[in-house]
């Protein structure tokens, strides 16, 4: 009989080399589920969501990111000197240690540090390499700086977004691309563990963050290729809903929405709303009547919705079966009683940070549930533990290494 | 010769019951080489009724939206409601690794065919389930649109321009979040069933999924108690000063901000070189101590002056010159592309991402991306255009082992 594993990936070794947010959030399917997660780092230049606010108590300091630490959890922090070939030396025999090595860094990066594909297959001829660039390996744009924000543009996305009168507009969480590659990334590399081990053959995947975002805007790809059609930004209006639209609530800056998609609801919402004349107000008795009358229905709506608030006018709404939301801003998300009830936030006891809610697992997995098991690491927090025990060097061999400033 | 590479996951099969909630999950396993059967109703899935459609014809054989999540998937019908189509379903089941499923929470109960049930059919059956905001919890039974949705998960929230509400992106992406990750999260749920031989039930949130990646919100919120407003055509400080990030061009838009920092500086430093060459150039810029520019400081007048050269200079650029100068001058700059830019983009093309997959009956081919990654050992590929509605009733009902006159009788009861 065989023994339950205590998680899904308890056997899995990662070793990651990576640069802001795409490293983290695909290490997170792994490392939420159990698996050993090294993150090379190096102190001489640290990932910049490192030096980026919010700090704790708006101090600066190489641990007290909360951008950083938000997305880490579950993830080990190894510091290495890549300049220093001790350094490098550190980092092929992880390479040896691991199942996966995982990279997002521009072309060429690996390669000088003698760490690209053919390298490491010398050294672990099963490694599984994914590398997850902006733009790929190849083509003329392999170079160009793939921050979320270029990222976005290049791929089109702010032509979804905006109001007829005026120009596209960024996604307002900016690298809003960055969350994408990463379940594709994780996906195929699950799958080419179950290669793996059937098969004993490792490979190296090439994922470009570019062209999983593409992903999300399909459709209207193939309608320009199929029918010529550029999109035409409208706002919160859609053709086949009305009213759609986001309201003003009650206080400053609260929003909801409502979204009806159907005659049912439209009556049910007009009950609710106590207007018993609405429902057969000929301005509004049809879609097509709601659609040609709908700046005069918005601003109805909106002098029911500005007198409550949002959490007010969705309970409402909701309890007669018509879709409606809080519009939710950064607390509303923390204290969301479904996505708490979810369990989307980790509390957990950072080292210089104190009490700190690192992001959870995006699903829930009845028998495997995702753990949080350690916070955030600090720079070069897990060195000895990762050199002595996981590569199974000496105390005197890590001294040597540490004294080399190979662990910089 | 060549040798045909297989796919990682060739011989794996999934029953795909979603609606357009959970198409995406379907396609991306099946471009990883999972025989992936998508089931409709008998008629044809509600969402072949979204646009946009081939040539404007709402035809349900002509969903655009329809064709992009679909693809790479064998097509069936099978009414779920009947009893002889629960025995169908049952075997298929016996056959099946992974069920996917988008029903409001209760539905595959109520079918009789909960997780539970489904266990007594295929006792490791993974079974990943799509909501809107879960299976379980207070919101769990609410109506919900991705307006709704997307409103609920945060992004809506910093989406726009300050001076007007939050506006949505046009295109649906809850879904498409919770597809993607549903994918994710079957292949952990796989991974530990080669270990132990144990399936289980994976629950996608769509609310979660879309509200899981909110870069610096969250610690912002919960460090500063600061809430992070929107940002629209132009960047705010603190302090209200506004910076404009969107520039018109000659024949679009570029996006560009000005930052400090090591970054930054030689990103400004690039484009004021670019200018002078270009016999645009200004002293003001030239002149100017980027290293000294801080957004959390500096006055609107200096933003002004710094951003004034710079917009009449975008004015007489193409998108085109833009990227180029990108790309030649590594300056942090792009232009927004359009569709009819992706589709003959160069560097999509250099990785041979646009594929033209055939439509017989439509006497065309549509460009599709080809895979989402590459691999150095197996085949990661759209292997076929949508399926037409029941295209695969008499394959897969065969393979069933069903005879020829079993599968015209529950034609005709309108069962398939």
């Amino acid at each position: 009989m065989k023994t339950q594993p205590e998680t899904v990936f308890s056997d899995l070794k990662i070793a990651a080399f990576s640069w802001a947010m795409v490293g983290p959030l695909t290490l997170k399917f792994f490392a939420d589920y159990g698996a050993t997660v090294v993150r090379v780092e190096t102190s001489l230049r640290p990932c910049v969501t490192r030096t980026s606010p919010p700090f704790k108590d708006d101090e600066p300091g190489i641990n007290r990111s909360g951008y950083f630490s938000h997305f880490s959890a579950n993830m080990m922090s190894l510091s290495l000197n890549m300049n220093n070939p001790l350094g490098v030396g550190v980092a092929k025999d992880l390479v040896a240690w691991a199942d996966v090595v995982m990279e997002n860094f521009t072309p060429g990066v690996m390669d000088r540090w003698g760490l690209g594909y053919e390298e490491l297959r010398e050294i672990n001829p099963r490694i599984i390499m994914l590398r997850q660039n902006g733009f790929g390996m190849e083509g003329p744009y392999r170079n160009l700086g793939a921050f979320g924000m270029i990222l976005a543009a290049i791929a089109g996305i702010p032509n979804y977004i905006g109001w007829p009168d005026r120009g596209p507009l960024p996604v307002g969480v900016g690298a809003y691309t960055d969350c994408i590659s990463p379940r594709f990334a994780s996906a195929a590399l699950i799958a080419a563990l179950d290669y793996r081990d059937r098969t004993g053959k490792g490979q190296v995947i090439n994922l470009a963050q570019f062209e999983t975002a593409l992903y999300f805007f399909l459709p209207g790809l193939l309608d320009a290729a199929v029918n010529g059609r550029e999109p035409v930004r409208r706002g919160n209006a859609v053709p086949d809903a009305a009213p759609h639209n986001v309201y003003r609530c009650r206080g400053k800056e609260r929003w909801c929405t409502i979204a009806v998609t159907g005659e049912n609801q439209w009556k049910s919402l007009c009950g609710a709303i106590g207007g018993p004349d609405l429902a057969t107000d000929p301005r509004f008795d049809t879609l097509l009547h709601r659609k040609e009358n709908e700046a005069e229905l918005d601003a109805l709506l909106e002098s029911w919705t500005s007198e409550r608030s949002p959490e007010e006018v969705m309970e409402t709404l909701q309890a007669v079966g018509v879709p409606a939301g809080i519009v939710e801003n950064a607390a509303d998300v923390f204290e969301d009683p479904q996505l708490r009830a979810r369990g989307l936030f980790w509390p957990m006891e950072h080292s210089e940070i104190g009490s700190f809610a690192h992001l959870g697992s995006s699903m829930v997995l009845s028998k495997t549930p995702a753990q949080a098991s350690m916070p955030s690491p600090c720079m070069g927090e897990h060195n000895e533990y990762v050199l002595t025990k996981l590569l199974g060097k000496t105390d005197e061999e890590f001294v040597e290494l540490l004294a080399a400033g190979a662990l910089e | 010769m060549t040798v045909q590479r297989v796919r990682m996951l060739e011989g794996y099969r999934a029953l795909d019951l979603t609606d357009e909630r959970g198409f995406l999950c379907g396609k991306i396993l099946s471009e990883l080489g999972v025989d992936v059967i998508k089931i409709e109703r008998p008629g044809g899935d509600p969402g072949r009724s979204i646009g946009p459609f081939w040539h404007d014809d709402p035809d349900p054989e002509k969903s655009l939206y329809w064709f992009a999540y679909n693809s790479s998937k064998r097509g069936i019908t099978l009414a779920l409601e009947t009893d002889r189509g629960k025995g169908v379903f049952r075997e298929l089941v016996n056959t099946a690794d992974f069920i996917i499923e988008s029903f409001d929470p209760g539905e595959m109960e109520r079918l009789g065919f909960g997780y539970d049930e489904l266990c007594r059919i295929r006792k490791d059956i993974i079974l990943i389930s799509i909501t809107p905001f879960g299976r379980n919890g207070p919101y769990s039974c609410f109506q919900a649109s991705d307006l709704v949705l997307m409103g609920m998960s945060g992004q809506l929230f910093m989406t726009g321009d300050p001076d007007r509400r939050p506006v949505n992106i046009m295109m649906p992406q809850a879904c498409l979040h919770a597809g993607a990750d549903a994918a994710a999260g079957a292949m952990i749920a796989h991974h530990h069933r080669r270990r132990t031989g144990e399936g289980q039930h994976v629950d996608i949130s769509m609310q979660q999924s879309a509200a899981w990646f909110l870069a610096q919100t969250i610690p912002h919120w919960e460090m500063d108690n600061l809430i992070l407003g929107r940002v629209g055509t132009f960047r705010t400080s603190s302090r209200g000063t506004l910076q404009r990030q969107v520039w018109p061009c000659r024949d679009g838009f570029i996006f560009f901000f000005m930052i400090g920092g090591q970054q930054g500086v030689k990103t400004c430093r690039r484009l004021v070189q670019w200018m002078t060459d270009e016999g645009m150039g200004n002293e003001f810029l030239q002149q100017y101590e980027w290293e000294r520019f801080d957004m959390a400081n500096a006055t609107q007048e200096l933003i002004d002056r710094l951003s004034q050269p710079i917009a009449e200079f975008f004015k007489t650029r193409t998108k085109k010159e833009a990227l180029d100068a990108a790309i030649s001058r590594n300056i942090s700059i792009c232009p927004l592309m359009s569709m009819r830019d992706l589709l003959d983009d160069p560097n999509l093309a250099a990785r041979e991402f646009w594929v033209l997959v055939n439509h017989p009956e439509l006497n065309a081919s549509i460009p599709y991306p080809r895979r989402f990654a590459r691999s150095s050992e197996n085949l990661i590929e759209i292997s076929r255009r949508a399926p037409l509605i029941g295209e695969h009733n008499d394959e897969v009902y065969g393979e069933l082992g069903l005879s020829k006159e079993s599968i015209a009788s529950l034609r005709k009861a309108g069962v398939i």
